[in-house]
Formats: structure tokens, sequence, C-alpha cells
């Protein structure tokens, strides 16, 4: 089997610094000091910036501070209106959380203390560039304003839902927020980001394309084959790594994380990489600018990891006690994305405490009546809400022979089991 | 297995404990997948096997299906005994040219150099309201493919025997399990309370080691008018449809779809003249159309109806409407008015 006069050789399986029970451990990430960074133009050479992929541009301080280069210097309005649109994120995902637990649907994720990251991003892009989320980023959403009704219609799968009950909740489809559908296979949205930004420039248009997908996503060939076109073409798309240290119950290290970040995967394909405080709002609004600049000006692809933390499950069908420490999201080292930005609108006397608590309120009324107009049209757990044919709509955009035959087939069970006019789901 | 002393499982234990059997008897059994090590599987079916085998025999992998199997290959090269698992099935599809380029035709290119013995399990089959990413029964894409191996357990004593077959078996194999009947059967009425395995005889698993040959059905009920052909959840749903309507049938479980038990399916129709086939699957191009065909070639001058199919509507698995598309007891007793007419 092996020559004796060799060493044998050993299998290295990666091993998160804590399990449950035992304590949260973040000695192992090295936390820069906001501000420190650098900030390059947004036309440099991506080989002179490589050391900003190992590298953490933060602007808010512990103190609530923002300093140092990457300053986005937002006014106070739209500040507030950032906070505004992360705390509005957090109380849908409450209130969705606890409808799937009451059995008003079968599905839920949330995307608690990740809302600074799709919601810094929304506010720096145009409301026209077109995005390409993973499960993970209703906050672009509500950033753009769009009707809590019709997310929740979508959760409910009732007969408000556009997608005509098709999709699992949270697995949108907007187009007219500029918000491509959601798969749930892994991955497959960052290259269609790049054919996108590819297409735009192509016919010489100016809008440009972003995806995000979690660091155990960029595992997957698709993230690779994405890179590569991406610096082929020069595509101009900003590609998002959400690193929440999680994937269901794996680590960042078996995705990598143990040898480098995953900035730098950019490296390797000679395109632009920052590493972010994702739980920094001013960080991440700073970081998609920049590389929104890069490429409107065709300087091409920046990846962009966005360093945040899970807080919560995976999803409903989740229990995180299972894996990890339950300490860990009280000693996470970068804190809370609402807090900290409540903190600086605070320290620059822009904002308070009751004002906050007021606003809250508020939002969480405003996400309650939403619902409650929602559950107007249904939810799941009441029965089917689409009229049945509707299965076989847009399977094509003509339907063909055999589904308008299995379409009369399924009328005739639908007969059998509710034979009185009227009778069972419309 | 004469004498061993049996205990209640549900299919998950079943599929644990064949595990542990398999890596307990051969130290070239690995198991590698998402969530597979410390947490044991998202549906549990690897649950404690790390603590008791070790890190380097269970293992967390990257989420990549592609890698999964493509590793699974170079170790079936080195001489191991890969079980890699894909978290769902819908999730194959980016592993697919390492299954159907390399581990179906490995043994064949390097004239028997190279075999693999690789078992890949994944959980397939709607009926928990999933969606379209969660529910998709793809085994006819592997059935089609020269050189794989593919089989679906019905019951948890089935689950057992066929999966130590299988990481035993020196070729390929797609292990598919059907999820919807993971915690217990389903006669296929949705708005019926869940029975528990506890209560089904197949549930009474022996402890150690048995094996249930591949390529054996099982004729898990006799009759003389209809042979119904069907495998997995739709065994169950089968079962009860036929037995509500009086039907005097034989219910052939596949088990493995390739390679097929031909005999007990031809000696089956040759005696009843019917056959209706059922999967959950797609209709089109799914494996009810080879059974069909294989039915009309061998036994044409038998049959006094034409073969009947019942399947999964070809769509997407739609979310909400899950019940309407689901296969169940009116669309299988439609079907069985068809077929046994005059
Ligand atoms: C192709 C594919 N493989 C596996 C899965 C199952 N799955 C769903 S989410 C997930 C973890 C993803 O983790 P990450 O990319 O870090 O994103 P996060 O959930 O942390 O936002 C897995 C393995 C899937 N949906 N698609
Ligand atoms: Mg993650």
């Amino acid at each position: 089997m092996s020559r004796s006069n060799l060493p044998p050789l050993r299998l290295h399986v990666p091993e998160p610094p804590a399990r449950p029970g035992e304590e949260a451990d973040f000695s192992h990430i090295d936390i820069l000091p906001a501000g420190v960074t650098p900030r390059p133009d947004s036309a440099a050479d991506s080989a002179t910036m490589r050391d900003l992929a190992y590298g953490l541009v933060r602007v808010l301080d512990d103190e609530g501070n923002a300093v140092g280069p990457w300053n986005p210097r937002l006014s106070p309005d739209v500040l507030r209106r950032m906070l505004r649109a992360m705390a509005l994120t957090r109380a849908f995902d409450d209130r969705m959380f606890r409808a799937q637990r009451q059995g008003k649907t079968s599905f839920y994720m949330k995307s608690l203390g990740e809302e600074a990251v799709s919601i810094g991003a929304a506010f720096a892009l145009q409301r026209d560039d077109m995005c390409f989320p993973s499960y993970r980023q209703q906050g672009i959403l509500i950033a753009r304003d769009w009707d809590l009704v019709d997310m929740m219609n979508q959760i409910y799968s009732n007969k408000g839902d556009r997608l005509k009950g098709r999709q699992l909740p949270i697995m949108y489809s907007a187009k007219d927020a500029s918000f491509f559908s959601i798969s749930g296979n892994l991955t497959t949205q960052v290259p269609q980001a790049v054919g996108w930004a590819m297409a735009s420039a192509a016919r010489g248009d100016t809008r440009i394309a972003a995806s995000w997908c979690g660091e155990g996503s960029t595992a997957e060939g698709d993230f690779h084959a994405a890179l590569t076109f991406a610096t082929v073409y020069r595509a101009p798309v900003v590609l998002n790594v959400v690193n929440n240290q999680w994937a269901i119950s794996s680590f960042a290290g078996f995705a990598g994380a143990e040898s480098t970040t995953f900035a730098a995967r950019a490296v390797g394909y000679g395109i632009a990489g920052l590493r972010i405080d994702g739980n920094d709002a001013l960080a991440v609004y700073a970081a998609t600018a920049w590389a929104a600049e890069r490429a409107r000006t065709n300087h091409g692809p920046t990846l962009i990891e966005h360093f945040t933390y899970r807080a919560e499950g995976h999803s409903t069908s989740d229990d995180p006690s299972a894996y990890r420490s339950s300490e860990e999201r009280s000693k996470w080292p970068l804190g809370d994305p609402v807090a900290r930005l409540k903190a600086h609108l605070i320290a620059i006397g822009e904002w308070d405490e009751a004002r906050h608590a007021a606003q809250d309120l508020e939002l969480a009324e405003q996400v309650k009546a939403a619902a409650k107009a929602a559950e107007k049209n249904g939810i799941l757990g009441h029965g089917m809400h689409q009229p049945f044919a509707t299965m076989f709509e847009d399977v094509f955009e003509d339907m063909p022979w055999h589904l308008k035959e299995q379409s009369a087939q399924m009328m005739s069970e639908r007969m059998r089991k509710w034979p009185k006019p009227g009778e069972g789901p419309r | 297995m004469p004498d061993a002393p049996a205990t209640n499982m549900n299919m998950i234990e079943a599929i644990n404990d064949a595990l542990s059997v398999a890596m307990e008897r051969d130290l070239d059994v690995t198991v590698l997948g998402e969530d597979v090590g410390y947490f044991g599987g998202v549906f549990r079916a690897t649950a404690g096997l790390q603590k008791t085998y070790g890190k380097t025999r269970v293992f967390d992998t990257p989420i990549t299906e592609c890698g999964i199997v493509g590793v699974a290959v170079g170790m079936a090269a080195y001489g191991l005994r890969p079980v890699p698992e894909i978290q769902f099935a819908d999730y194959i599809y980016p592993a697919l040219d390492q299954l159907v380029s390399e581990a179906a035709r490995l043994r064949y290119r390097s004239a028997g150099e190279f075999p693999m013995p690789i078992t890949v399990r994944s959980p397939f089959g709607g009926g928990i309201f999933g969606g379209q990413t969660h529910s998709q029964s793809p085994e006819a894409i592997f059935t089609h493919v020269c050189g794989l191996k593919t089989v679906i357990p019905s019951t948890p004593y089935d689950a057992k025997g066929l999966l130590l077959a299988a990481i035993e078996d020196n070729d390929p194999v797609i292990f598919f399990e059907p999820k919807r009947i993971y915690n217990g059967p389903f006669d296929g009425h949705y708005d019926r309370p869940v029975q528990p395995w506890a209560k089904h005889p197949a549930s009474l698993v022996p402890s150690g080691h048995y094996t249930i040959p591949l390529g054996k059905a099982a004729l898990v009920r006799e009759g003389q008018d209809l042979t119904v052909l069907a495998y997995g959840t739709m065994v169950h749903v089968a079962l009860s449809v036929v037995e509500e309507l009086g039907v005097d049938a034989d219910v052939v479980d596949l088990r493995t779809l390739m390679p097929l038990d031909i005999e007990t399916i031809e000696s089956s129709v040759k005696k009843t003249g019917r056959c209706l086939v059922i999967h959950e699957a797609t209709r089109t191009g799914g494996f009810g159309a080879e059974l069909s065909a294989l039915v009309q070639e061998r036994c044409f001058y038998y049959l006094e109806a034409p073969v009947e199919r019942v399947t999964g509507f070809d769509t997407p698995y739609p979310h909400s409407l899950e019940w309407a598309y689901f296969p169940g007891p009116i669309r299988i007793g439609m079907a069985i008015e068809k077929v046994m007419k005059d």
C-alpha cells in the first residue's frame, strides 16, 4: 500500500472552532479597524489592488462614526431611508417566520443579521440595474419599495400570487423591480448575471447586473464559470458573495475559508476583489457604488465578499443548535447591522431612541396590515388557491396536445373528488 | 439474517442502520456529502456515523454535486467504496457529467480496469410541499444511461437490504429514497392522518447484515385480474387503491429499475392479461414508457386491454397544486376502470 520509508499521508477534514456546548471562538478572524483600508480609483488595474481581497473595508467604527476613504458621505435622509428598509425587512421576516410556524405556509427563510448586504447594495445600484439574487436577498425588493402584500401573496401561494402558487415560498420573481426569478438550485444565478451584463454591454446599454450567492455556494461549478466569463468579456457585473459563515450545518471552511478569503477568488481570475464588513451598511453601499462605477465605465467586473453572520437558522426547516455554538450570535465581532446604522445616525444627531422605537412599532403595524391584506387572498394552509388549469400554463408558450389531454384528465379527477358545483377549491 | 433480532424502524433509521453495517464490515465504505458529517444529514440519514467511524470515513463536502461525484469516482479508482449523498435528487444535475460520462462508463472504457463501486443516495419524489426543486423524480434520466443501476426501496426492510446490496455491488448505483415515506407509508389520501411505519410489517428490520438482491422485484400482493407495476411511494398508494376498489390484482414492487426483473413482470402479466404502470415522475419518456413497451413486446398475445400508465403530469412539480398534480387514488382508480373494461 505505502512505501514504508515515507511518512503516511493524512486527510485533512475541516473542523469549525466551536460546536454546540462549546464556547464560541472568533479569534481566528482578523478584524481590521474601520477606515484603514485604502480606496483605489475605480478604474485601477486589478493587479494593483490584490491586497483588498485580503483586507476588510469598514466605514462604521465601534463608536458609530463613519471614517476613512470609503465613507460614502450619504445625506442623513438617505441614511434614515436605509435604516428604515433594513428594519422593515427584519419586521417582515419576523412576521413571515411566525406565519410558517402557525401553519399558514410551508417554508420561510430569514435574512436576520444580513440586512445590510441587500439594502446597502440596492441603495447604491440604479433601480433598473438587474439583480440576480439568492433566496436571502428579500431586502432588495423591500429597498426597491416592492409591495409587501405581493411578496406575502407569493409566500402564501394564494390567489393573489402572481407566480400562480408554483414556487416555494420566498422564491420571488419581480421583473418590474429588475429582480430575477429565484432558483432553488444554488448558484445558477451567477453566470446568468454575467450573461445579462454581457448582453447589456453588447447592446451599448448603460445598465449593469449584480448577483448574490452564499459562501457555501461558491463551491458550485457555476460560480467558477461565471468568474471566467466575467473576466474574459470584462462584463459589467457586480458579483457578491455573502459570507455568513454557515451553509446549513457546514461552516465556511467547507467552502475553502480555512485557506483564503472568498474575495481572493477574484485574484486568480484577474478581476477586482473587495472583502468588506457586511454588517456595515455604509461599507456595503460604498463598495457597491465603487464596483458599479467600475462596471459602468467599462472597467469590468468586481467580486465583493460580504463578511457577515447568519444570525438564525438556515430556514424554518433548520435548528442550528444541533451543529453550532449557541453563543456565536452574541459573540459575533461585527455586531448587528441595524444597531450599527442606528448608532451612527444617533451619533451624528440625526436620530434618537424614541424615534427608533416609534419606527419599529410603525413598521410592525405596516407588516401586520400587509399580512392581513394578503391573508384575505388565502393562505397555503387552507388549500389550493389557483384554478387547477393554471398548472399546465407556461410550460410552453403554446400548449401542446399532450398537456391539453392531461389538463382534461385533471379536470375530470376534480369532478370526481368534488362533484357538486361550487365544491372544493376554485 | 434468519434469526437476527428485529426492531421497528422508519425508513431513515433503516438506511442509517444499513450504512452503519456496511461501514462496520468494510473499511473501504466512505460516506460523503453536504451536511452528512457532524450534523448527520438534513434528513438525519447519516446521524451518528461520523462519531462512530471517524471524519475520514464520513465527512461533509463543499456544495458542489459535480465535485462530490467526481471525487467519488477518484476514490473508487483508488479502491474505496464511496457512498455519496446528494441532498435532494433535484440537485443531482450538476453531477450529471461525472455520472453519465464517467462513473457509468469507466468499467467499459477501461475494459474492467476501473470498476466504479459507487452508491449515490438521494431523497426523491414529492408530497411534502417542497415545490419544484424538492420534489422531482428523475429516475428515468438514469435508467436511460447504460452502466448505471437504479434502485428504489419502498419499505424500511427493503431499504436496508437493498442499500447493503447496492453498496456491495461493483457497479455504480443510483439509490433514490422516496422521502414522502421516510416516516410512514402513504396511501395517497393527503387529507387523511399520516400513519407511522411501526404499524407496517416491513418496518421490522433485522439487525446486522442482510441483502436483498438487486434486480429482483417483490410481488407484494397477489391477484388474478390485473398486474400493477410500481415502485417507491406509489407501491403503497397502489395497494390501498386496489383494496379500496376490490380489484383482484397482482401488485409488483419493482425495487430495482435497472436491472429489471422482467421474469416477474412477464409471468404476472401473462397470468392476468392486464397491466397498469404507475409512477410519480412525469409521463413523457418516463420509466413507465419503457415498462409499457416491454410488456407490449413480450406479452402482446396475452393482453386483453392496452397497457395503462398513471404518472405525474408533464409540468414542473407545482407548490400549491401539489395534490392536484400527484398521481393519487382518483387518477389510479380511473385508469383501473379503463384497463379493466370488458
Ligand atoms: C445545487 C444545490 N445543491 C444543494 C442545495 C441544498 N442547499 C440549499 S441552501 C444550502 C446551503 C447554502 O449555503 P450558502 O451558499 O452559504 O448560503 P446561505 O444559506 O448561507 O445564505 C444547500 C446545501 C441546493 N439548493 N442546490
Ligand atoms: Mg452561507
